[in-house]
């Protein structure tokens, strides 16, 4: 697992611990990686955040035609593994968890575990430092950085 | 096929022993809620999930142990207990007791409502 800011890696290893997923990716809406467990190429971090967040917005959109609130999480239930994609709310701005788990768990679990993890999260949050949403301009220098420092290289 | 409000009516039946806390059916392959009847402060959400979780894994370890598949567990605790009872169709259904509860009465109860899920 690794996280781009040290507060986030106690609630997402607790988060990994309790629900045995396989993969999780945590990431702004706008698809900036916050933190990762699971994958083991950047080019697929890069891959999951972008189709992530394009989920998160058309279903956000949907909502809105439908002139309901947001969706709080979209499962897809696979044969041999499912695939969990929820947007929350942080002290640090709004976030989208991606979790690809298989039979070794149920989406009960998963979700049971990922609202215990964005309540620790926004608790864990630091107070300090208002949300900084990465600007148009910014934003590949941006990707570029986060991947270096999820993958160490 | 039973319909919703049968599984719920056999929920109900489980609540009214005395000292069950509620009752609800889950998935255990999903461990997500099918019907619930809860007193305040019970997370049915929870239960189903940790539960049908717990009662899929017993199951699965009784049959690879060449065993039948348990018909009733009970989870004791200090303050009470969670009893489950698998029911057809991949369906638990579980009650969250007092220590205060006739297990024995709830058993018999859950029993009867498992065997009717059908």
């Amino acid at each position: 697992m690794r996280a781009l800011e040290p507060w986030v890696e106690v609630p997402l290893q607790t988060f990994l611990d309790e629900s045995s997923a396989r993969l999780t990716l945590l990431m702004t809406s706008s698809g900036q990686v916050v933190a990762q467990h699971g994958f083991s190429r950047s080019l697929d971090v890069m891959t999951a955040a972008a189709l992530g967040a394009g989920i998160g917005a058309s279903t956000e959109e949907l909502a809105r035609l439908m002139g309901s609130p947001r969706f709080e999480a979209l499962v897809h239930h696979g044969a041999r593994q499912s695939c969990l994609l929820a947007g929350f709310s942080t002290p640090r701005g709004r976030w989208i968890g991606l979790v690809v788990f298989g039979p070794e768990t149920s989406v009960g679990i998963v979700q049971l575990f990922f609202d215990q993890m964005v309540q620790q999260l926004a608790s864990a949050a630091p107070r300090d430092q208002p949300a900084t949403p990465t600007l148009p301009e910014n934003f590949e220098h941006e990707l570029d950085a986060s991947l270096k420092a999820l993958f160490g290289r | 096929m039973t319909d919703a409000q049968t599984v719920l009516d056999r929920v109900t039946r489980v609540t009214r022993v005395p000292g069950v806390r509620g009752a609800l059916v889950a998935s255990a392959l999903d461990g997500l809620v099918v019907a619930e009847q809860l007193m305040d402060g019970v997370d049915g959400r929870a239960a189903a999930a940790l539960a049908g979780s717990l009662v899929g894994r017993l199951v699965r370890t009784a049959e690879g142990a060449g065993r039948q598949a348990p018909a009733f567990v009970q989870l004791r605790a200090e303050r009470g207990s969670i009893l489950a009872a698998p029911c057809p169709d991949d369906l638990v259904l579980i009650a969250v007791v007092g220590p205060d509860a006739n297990v024995g009465l709830a058993r018999l109860e859950m029993l009867d409502a498992a065997s009717r899920l059908a």
